[in-house]
């Protein structure tokens, strides 16, 4: 290969890509593909790239639906809740316990994130409407469950087609029993993917906990001036966990856990925090920005993913409070540092120099780009699901090098892009997990660490540089090619 | 045998298909030896009550609900053999009814109802009932959705029959159901088979139906006239037919059944808009009131 630079490589994959659509899907597909570059001032979004937008028919994108936005990523994790996957049956086993929020409790007794609560839509529901079917699960659940705290009614497609009333039936349950019950019309064909399911969460989020004045549960907590609280981790494989950790090093009290490992009482008294700490800005930026206007709470966005990120945001996070916290917050990333010296001392002879393209959902496709660089691997290609324009404009800020941007990438995009640029990692959702793989490429699940994790902190550092190493360093590879095809073997 | 000849009454809401169209498939069994199953496709469930001498007569889904699911149905609960002379061994044709049913007003999916009752008619066999001669739909009102097209799907009803009046609501719907015509026969080869006039003594009602036929491509089947009898019949739950069989009105129905029997002028409509409507109905005298300068204007006014 000539010196031909990564950008003039990753531009010539761009416009190769888009030569196989027709002309009309050529056009649509280019304004969602670029090449991001940290210095070019004139680009607009990360790439020029546009985002939210529908998918072209036809091709196999990797995006989600509204009921999965409200149903498996904000609601689902709160644990003291009863979650009901309202309508046909299929919608909530196939999205039962697959995101591995962990949470402590006693499943079944007065936690329930792993159980699938459904009413099992039968055509005669459908007919004949689903709405006494519900009073009827609602009054099941709190006979069966008599410990949970509140209950969810997650719409799927069939109940907004039939325009069933679930507001009305839930209004009239939370009456008769002072429960709280949320009516949440996330129905799948709304919006273009998940994200818009996370906006209709977070607004009952707002009208349910905050203004519908669901009840403070046992004692109410005293605030202090040290009380944050976690918006938009969902504690997958325990994330949230090793992140709260460090801030309770530094001296400040987590109150509250949204939504991974979260209780219905801390979330109603989360407006008593003196700052929101902000993990997943796609799915829960609408409620922080609605608790900084209503209760005057700020919010920062932060990154607990690789030991640069970490500190950086350990330090923006202490600045928000008095020098006492400032200087625990100091102590802390002394603490820690010859931890991380000895991962990075371990694995980055191992790792450096390696490439990695990702495609993930939220916040991960920019936000662990600085894991994989403290390691000394290079992020040569990124992209989202579901973005919007806002999540690209932060990106810009987080590349390192020229990078091939693709929203809501497809199938056939991916593997082209894959095949061009021969990165040594791909990191990306269980779809596209096993075409990676029979590709012989190394590869790692980046939705729920691949049934490891946590990744968040510093104890999540050593796991994800671990996980990371098996993943590329593994002798599988060395077999990955059939007796006949290699030289010198019969 | 003859084929199976699958027909469909659709029309405004309130026009007298349910009445039309009982007292037509009576006069087919009645007089012309027909065996006929009436399917009603309206949550009201009334399409059946004058053969069945009958208030209304237990729906499918009503009985699937009260089971579990349709799965758990048996035909013979839900199709019941006529009354009277419609009865399998009575002399002359029978008639086997069933009513879809549907949810109260204002919840669930009736359009979903009617898919579901066609459904399982199907699976339970009832289209291969021995010498059946017709299958006839009672369609509500307008073609809402697509439960209510569900009738005039592939190997459903191929034949039309709107019922209309000379009042311009029942001649806008008659053309907004040929457009739903329209958009089926090209997948399913469903036609129209003919307008029949109920009726209702307007101006210039027999012109405006034969005009509107006319431009919709097809023909005005029959002008049924308005009878009080008809009324007195319903009252004892009955059709005309059985009622008073020798009155001047049974001899009409009877004329229009041996038309329909008859009727091989089956075509696609060609469905106006909304102005060449308008000028239709200005067309024919109406034009007084519906001068260009009288539009708006009251009575004493103009």
């Amino acid at each position: 290969m000539g010196p031909e630079s990564l950008e003039a490589k990753q531009k010539a994959a761009v416009e190769e890509v888009l030569k196989a659509y027709p002309a009309k899907a050529a056009k649509n597909r280019a304004k969602h593909l670029g090449v991001g570059s940290p210095e070019d001032e004139s680009q607009k979004t990360c790439g020029n790239v546009r985002s939210n937008k529908k998918t072209v028919p036809g091709v196999m994108s990797q995006r989600g639906c509204a009921y999965a936005g409200s149903k498996g990523v904000v609601w689902g994790p709160v644990k003291d809740m009863v979650h009901i996957s309202h309508g046909p049956i299929g919608c909530g086993q196939y999205s039962r316990a697959g995101r591995r929020n962990y949470y402590i409790g006693t499943t079944g007794v007065d936690t329930f994130v792993t159980m699938n609560f459904s009413s099992d839509f039968q055509e005669k529901d459908i007919v004949f409407g689903g709405d006494k079917k519900l009073d009827k699960c609602l009054h099941e659940i709190d006979e069966l469950f008599p410990l949970n705290n509140g209950i969810t009614v997650q719409s799927e497609c069939p109940i907004g087609l039939i325009g069933d009333d679930i507001n009305a039936t839930s209004k009239m349950y939370s009456k008769k029993t002072g429960h709280t019950i949320v009516p949440v019309n996330c129905e799948g064909f709304r919006g273009v993917s998940q994200s818009l399911g996370h906006h209709i969460a977070n607004d009952t989020i707002r009208d349910y906990v905050f203004e519908g004045n669901a009840p403070i549960l046992g004692d109410p907590i005293e605030a202090t001036e040290y009380d944050v609280a976690i918006i938009g981790d969902y504690n997958i494989g325990g994330d949230a966990w090793s992140s709260r950790i460090l801030l309770e090093e530094m001296g400040l009290r987590v109150t509250a856990q949204w939504s991974g490992d979260a209780t219905l009482k801390e979330m109603v008294q989360t407006q008593k925090v003196k700052l929101n700490l902000l993990h997943c800005y796609r799915s829960m930026n609408y409620i922080s920005r609605h608790m900084e206007k209503e209760y005057g709470i700020p919010w920062v966005e932060y990154n607990f993913f690789g030991p640069s990120q970490t500190i950086k945001s350990l330090r923006k996070i202490a600045a928000f409070f008095d020098e006492s916290i400032q200087e625990k917050c100091e102590e802390v990333i002394k603490k820690y540092q010859p931890m991380i010296d000895a991962v990075t001392e371990k694995y980055r002879p191992r790792l450096e120099g390696k490439q990695v393209m990702l495609f993930v959902g939220g916040l991960r496709p920019r936000h662990v780009i600085g894991a994989y660089e403290d390691l000394g691997m290079e992020v040569i290609g990124t992209g989202y699901e579901f973005a919007h324009d806002d999540d690209y404009k932060r990106t810009k800020d987080e590349i390192f090098r020229s990078t091939v941007i693709y929203d809501d990438v497809n199938e056939y995009e991916l593997e082209a892009f894959v095949k061009k640029l021969q990165p040594d990692l791909v990191a990306s959702g269980i779809k596209e997990k096993y075409v990676f793989q029979k590709m012989g490429l190394p590869y790692r699940q980046m939705h729920s660490w691949d049934y490891s994790g946590p990744y968040h902190g510093y104890d999540g550092f050593a796991i994800f540089a671990a996980d990371m190493d098996l993943a590329i360093n593994s002798p599988v590879w060395g077999h990955s090619k059939a007796p006949w095809d290699k030289e010198g073997e019969v | 045998m003859a084929a199976l000849r699958q027909i469909a009454f659709y029309g405004k809401g309130g026009i007298g298909k349910s009445t039309t169209s009982q007292n037509t498939l009576a006069s087919m069994s009645h007089y012309f030896d027909k065996n006929i199953m009436i399917v009603g496709c309206d949550p009201k469930a009334d399409s059946t009550r004058l053969i069945l001498h009958e208030k209304a007569q237990n729906t499918i889904l009503q009985l699937a609900a009260e089971m579990g699911t349709v799965e758990d149905l048996e035909l013979e609960d839900a199709l019941k053999p006529g009354a009277g002379i419609f009865a399998p061994e009575a002399p002359g044709g029978w008639i086997n009814c069933t009513e879809s049913g549907g949810p109260e007003p204002g919840v669930g999916c009736a359009g979903r109802g009617v898919i579901t009752a066609i459904n399982f008619l199907e699976e339970e066999g009832a289209y291969e009932e021995e010498g059946l001669d017709f299958v006839s739909y009672d369609v509500l009102g307008d073609v809402v959705c697509g439960g209510f097209a569900m009738p005039i799907r592939e190997g459903k009803a191929q034949e039309i029959y709107i019922v209309m009046s000379g009042e311009m609501m029942a001649m806008y719907a008659a053309n907004n159901i040929s457009k739903g015509i329209l958009k089926y026969a090209n997948t399913g080869g469903v036609r129209l088979a003919g307008l029949i006039c109920n009726a209702r003594m307007t101006d210039f009602e027999y012109d405006l139906a034969c005009a509107l036929a006319e431009d919709l491509g097809t023909h005005m089947i029959h002008f049924v006239p308005r009878n009080n009898i008809v009324q007195r019949a319903e009252i004892r739950r009955m059709t005309v037919v059985e009622y008073s069989p020798k009155s001047d009105q049974a001899l009409e129905y009877k004329e229009l059944a041996r038309k329909i029997i008859l009727n091989d002028y089956k075509i696609i409509p060609t469905p106006l808009e909304m102005d060449d409507l308008e000028e239709l109905i200005m067309k024919f005298g109406l034009d007084l009131e519906a001068d260009e300068d009288n539009i708006g204007k009251g009575e004493a006014e103009a």
